[in-house]
């Protein structure tokens, strides 16, 4: 029994997500990411449960595990009752703290990911936060989130929000105790370990590639340059 | 005895859903994108039912997108929901109503998992306890908001002003509902009918004066899949999800979309206006989208509340044509007014549609 594979057994979503794959490719079938991307649940799952050492290292280091939208359609459908997705999770995980995840394109998004999410939890206690949702980044929010963007207090204060304002309500601004509370369960549970570590490892192949820190971000956040696609 | 037999699997999929007495907690995306819509439901539950829901300033994100994203650890959220339990103890309240999908997911996978592995359980105590001097209690029960306006379909609909019918032929509407993917596809047995035949959307349509259009591509994801929507250059996947849910669903000619997950009225609102910009494809009548709603949107609609007070006018579908199929009056000249009559202009409008 190879080491990665022990590792990947400590896991709970393994131990939950992965009883015994007969292989039959029902969550291929139903995958959305399957559709759209070179994407295959079924051989991710019949490589771990290989424990293959060698072949879960490249999947540690390849595009493919980070192909998954995490729907979790493949759940419903698998007649065995494995969950596929948890076991991606577990292998993204497992890629970061190793810092393989650098080795792919895809994985090196988690850079731009990390960064927005967890500095929108941090600061402002929400995942997405509508001053950093900028339509710069997102054009697709159309013509109308454009419009809001420019006039955001009133907008949200028309629709009856609380932006940035105290006491409850949508969008209000989280008390200053309960974001250090945050803080300090990112401290204890590995939220800051594995921020770290994604900084670090993010700050090391922008050297190589010869790209400031905002260049990194803005190649990571907008470029694909493999051909990543099923077609 | 088949009757028998699918009556029997049916019961596994009810929810027995409280009546009263809710701990709610806020949406990221729901309070970002349709802040109105969580409005609108605890107006409706606190001042229309006179029902009792509970909400404390302290209540964070469950960090669920990050989670999903995988840019934070599974006891890092794990604690986060320990910590939001906590608070639901401490203000006396045992029922927990999100309103957001993934958070529905989310709390629901972490009580399977702490079931399977007490140990866990233990140990996000301990963390609870040394990181923020918190203790929590389980809750009694575990709701999505749209379970609650479920529970009471029928109570709205007996104080409805509209029904989800065209006002000149009486025909009734004919509406695509779309339910989440975390809300029952990986505990069927959690959401009202389960994974393949949901009911929490069909039974607000039904009770409402609607028909619910059955499609291919009716169980299929919207297309957020977390990272690949949030990163720019992935996109792709998220909107060629969305196209194909809108070209399953074209030859049924839906009246409207109803769904019950924050994210998804975004993706199908937005993505339309997308497609419309690539291709210069519309999938309404005469030019227009299908207009995309939130449950709670709805709700109040039939209601009577006003479209604009509901924040239909953030919408990037226009609403006003199936407004006035149903005869719901609204003021174009507020549309895009800002508090107190404010002026502030209107939105650019798309090159393609209407």
């Amino acid at each position: 029994m190879g080491k990665l594979y022990d590792r990947l057994i400590l896991d709970y979503r393994i131990q939950e997500g992965l009883r015994a794959c007969i292989n039959c490719g029902t969550c291929t079938a139903i995958c959305p990411a399957a559709e759209f991307y070179k994407y295959d649940p079924r051989k991710i799952v019949d490589i771990v449960q290989s424990k293959d050492e060698e072949e879960i290292e490249a999947l540690l280091k390849s595009e493919t595990i980070w192909y998954c939208g995490e729907c979790m359609s493949c759940v419903t459908r698998c007649p065995r009752k494995n969950a596929p997705g948890l076991v991606i999770m577990a292998l993204r995980s497992l890629s970061m703290e190793l810092e393989y995840f650098a080795e792919s394109e895809k994985g090196r998004q988690q850079y731009a990911l990390a960064k927005v999410l967890c500095g929108n939890i941090l600061n402002y206690g929400y995942c997405v936060y509508p001053r950093t949702f900028k339509y710069s980044m997102h054009p697709e929010a159309g013509k109308v989130w454009e419009w809001q963007e420019k006039h955001m207090q009133d907008v949200y204060s028309r629709l009856g929000a609380n932006l940035d304002g105290d006491g409850t309500g949508a969008l209000r601004r989280i008390p200053q105790e309960d974001l250090d509370q945050l803080q300090r369960i990112f401290d204890a549970t590995g939220a800051t370990d594995r921020l770290r570590i994604i900084r670090e490892v993010s700050m090391q192949k922008a050297e190589e590639l010869g790209l400031s820190e905002e260049e990194y971000f803005d190649k990571v956040f907008n470029q694909t340059e493999k051909d990543h696609l099923n077609r | 005895m088949i009757y028998e037999g699918k009556r029997k699997i049916w019961s596994d999929y009810q929810k027995e859903i409280p009546d009263d007495h809710y701990f709610y907690v806020r949406s990221c995306i729901r309070q970002s994108f349709f802040p109105a819509s969580e409005r609108t439901f605890l107006d409706i539950v606190k001042n229309k039912l006179q029902k009792d829901f509970f909400e404390t300033e302290h209540h964070t994100t469950c960090g669920g997108i990050a989670y999903h994203s995988d840019a934070i650890p599974q006891e890092t959220v794990m604690t986060i929901i320990a910590r939001q339990f906590a608070l639901m103890h401490k203000y006396g309240y045992e029922n927990y109503v999100c309103s957001c999908i993934t958070s529905f997911g989310l709390y629901t996978e972490t009580l399977e998992t702490w079931r399977e592995f007490p140990e866990l359980e233990a140990k996000i105590k301990q963390i609870l306890w040394d990181t923020c001097k918190l203790e929590f209690s389980k809750p009694a029960y575990l709701a999505h908001a749209s379970d609650i306006i479920y529970k009471y379909r029928n109570l709205i609909a007996a104080r409805a002003k509209y029904k989800l019918i065209d006002k000149t032929t009486g025909r009734p509407l004919r509406v695509v509902e779309h339910i989440g993917c975390h809300y029952s596809k990986m505990f069927p047995s959690k959401g009202v009918g389960g994974a393949e035949y949901p009911y929490v959307l069909t039974g607000m349509i039904e009770a409402w004066g609607g028909e619910v259009i059955d499609y291919p591509e009716r169980r299929h994801c919207c297309g957020f899949g977390f990272r690949q929507y949030l990163v720019r250059s992935n996109r792709g996947y998220s909107l060629s999800n969305t196209h194909k849910k809108f070209e399953s669903m074209e030859p049924y000619k839906p009246d409207m979309i109803i769904t019950n997950c924050p994210g998804c009225p975004y993706f199908l609102d937005r993505w339309q206006y997308v497609i419309s910009e690539m291709e210069g494809k519309t999938y309404g009548e005469n030019g227009h989208g299908i207009p995309v709603f939130t449950y709670e949107e709805v709700a109040g609609l039939v209601m009577g509340y006003d479209p604009w007070d509901l924040g239909l006018q953030t919408h990037q579908v226009g609403v006003e044509p199936l407004l006035d199929k149903i005869g719901i009056p609204y003021d174009p000249e507020t549309k895009y007014k800002g508090p107190g009559n404010k002026d502030l202009g209107q939105p650019e409008r798309p090159s393609c549609l209407k």
